[in-house]
C-alpha cells in the first residue's frame, strides 16, 4: 500500500458515499449539495491523473456552475415535494438490481480485458498538458470539428433555455 | 508530482479546522439565552418580508444559465490562448468563428432582454 | 504511481451503476438530472484515466473530456429549463406526472 493508493482509496470511498447520499436522501437540497461532494472527489482523481487542467474545469465549472444551476432549480421549484410524500418509484428494487447488474458485468468484463492492470504509462519529458491540450483542439488534424462542433451545441443550448424559461415571465 | 497539490490540500484543511473551530469556540463559551428576536432571521432587526421558502423569480435561473454557458467557453478559450502564438492566423480564425457562433446566442438573448433585471 | 487501470475503471463503473439507479429510481424529475450528472461523472474518469495510462501524448481523452463538460452544461441548461418551464404551467415536478404527450 503505497501513500497513492490510500489516497486513491479515500477518495473513491468519498466518492461512492457522496453518489449514495445524492440518489438516497430524501431532501433535494441536501442531494445537489452532495453531489458537490462527489464532484470534488472526481476532481481529486484529476489530480492523481496528472490532468491539472481538467481538476481545475472540474472545480470551476462542475461546482462553480452545474451545481449551482441545480440548487437555483430546487429553489424555483421547491414548494412541490417538500420533505414528505413518496421520493422513490415502488418498483425501485428493480432499478437498484439493474444497477447490480450493470455494475457486476461491467466488472467482470474489466478484471477479463487484458491489460486492465497496467501501470500509468511515462509521460513524455516536458509535456505541458494545457498546451498540447490547445494544440490538439485547434490543429486540423486532431480535433478542431468537435471543438466548432461544440460551440454549435453551446449556442443551442443557450437560445433553448433562454427561449423556454422565459416564456410568459411573468412571475 | 503529488506533492504540488499538498499547498492546495493544507489550504482546505485549515479553512475546514478554522471553521470548526469558531463553532466549537462559541458552543463552549457562548451564553445559551434564546429570545424571539435571536431566533430572526436578521438579529441586526431588518423585518423578513413572507417565508424563507417562497420560490425565486425565474430571471435568477436565466442569469445563471448565461453564466454557465459563457463559462464553457472561458475553459476553451483558455488552452487555445496559451498556444495562440504558435498557432498564427489560423488559430485566429477557428477562434473566431467559435467567438462568432457564441455571439449569436448572446445578441438573442439580449434581444430577449435576458440580460434585464425588470 | 502504482494505481493499476482497473481501480479507475471499476470505480468509474460503480459511479455509473449508482447514477442509473438515481436516473431509474427517482420521481423528481431534478434528482433524475443528477443521476444523469453522476453518469457523465463516470465517464469523464473514464476518459481521464485512459488518456493517462496509454499514451499521454495523445490528447484525445482530455479532448473529449473537455467536449464531455460542454454537453453536461447545455443538457443541464434547457433540461432543467425544461423542469421549470413545466412547473409553472403544470405545478408538478413529478417525472410521472409530466404525462400530456404520453398516448
Amino acid at each position: 500500500m503505497t501513500a497513492e493508493q490510500i489516497l486513491f482509496l479515500l477518495t473513491g470511498a468519498l466518492i461512492l458515499g457522496s453518489a449514495l447520499m445524492v440518489v438516497a436522501t430524501r431532501k433535494l437540497l441536501h442531494a445537489a449539495l452532495w453531489l458537490v461532494a462527489a464532484l470534488f472527489g472526481v476532481a481529486i482523481l484529476y489530480a492523481i491523473l496528472q490532468a491539472s487542467f481538467l481538476a481545475v474545469v472540474q472545480v470551476v465549472v462542475y461546482i462553480g456552475a452545474i451545481a449551482i444551476l441545480f440548487i437555483f432549480a430546487v429553489m424555483l421549484t421547491r414548494r412541490e415535494m417538500r420533505d414528505q410524500g413518496q421520493q422513490t418509484r415502488t418498483n425501485w428494487w428493480i432499478a437498484a438490481l439493474l444497477g447490480l447488474l450493470i455494475l457486476a458485468g461491467l466488472v467482470f468484463l474489466i478484471l477479463a480485458v487484458p491489460g486492465a492492470d497496467r501501470l500509468p504509462a511515462a509521460l513524455p519529458e516536458g509535456l505541458d498538458t494545457v498546451r498540447a491540450l490547445g494544440n490538439a483542439l485547434v490543429s486540423p488534424e486532431a480535433y478542431v470539428l468537435p471543438f466548432e462542433v461544440a460551440s454549435v451545441l453551446l449556442l443551442a443550448a443557450l437560445v433553448g433555455a433562454v427561449y423556454i424559461a422565459s416564456v410568459g415571465k411573468k412571475d | 508530482m503529488l506533492l504540488e497539490y499538498a499547498a492546495i490540500a493544507a489550504f482546505i484543511f485549515v479553512t475546514i479546522l478554522v471553521g470548526f473551530i469558531a463553532i466549537i469556540l462559541g458552543m463552549l463559551f457562548g451564553p445559551k439565552k434564546s429570545t424571539d428576536v435571536k431566533a430572526m432571521p436578521y438579529e441586526s432587526g431588518m423585518n423578513p418580508i413572507g417565508p424563507g421558502t417562497r420560490r425565486m423569480p425565474v430571471r435568477f435561473y436565466l442569469i445563471a444559465v448565461l453564466f454557465i454557458l459563457f463559462d464553457i467557453e472561458t475553459v476553451f478559450l483558455l488552452p487555445w490562448a496559451i498556444v495562440f502564438r504558435k498557432l498564427g492566423v489560423f488559430g485566429l480564425v477557428e477562434m473566431a468563428v467559435f467567438i462568432a457562433i457564441l455571439l449569436v446566442g448572446y445578441i438573442y438573448a439580449w434581444k430577449k432582454g435576458a440580460l434585464e433585471w425588470d | 504511481m502504482s494505481i493499476p487501470l482497473s481501480w479507475y475503471l471499476i470505480l468509474a463503473a460503480a459511479l455509473f451503476a449508482i447514477g442509473l439507479f438515481g436516473v431509474l429510481s427517482r420521481r423528481n424529475a431534478i434528482a433524475i438530472l443528477l443521476g444523469v450528472e453522476l453518469m457523465l461523472n463516470a465517464v469523464n474518469i473514464n476518459l481521464a484515466a485512459f488518456w493517462r495510462y496509454l499514451d499521454p501524448a495523445q490528447m484525445a481523452g482530455q479532448a473529449f473530456a473537455v467536449i464531455v463538460f460542454a454537453v453536461a452544461a447545455a443538457e443541464v441548461a434547457v433540461g432543467l429549463a425544461l423542469i421549470i418551464s413545466v412547473y409553472r404551467r403544470r405545478k408538478t415536478v413529478v417525472a410521472d406526472e409530466i404525462d400530456l404527450m404520453k398516448w
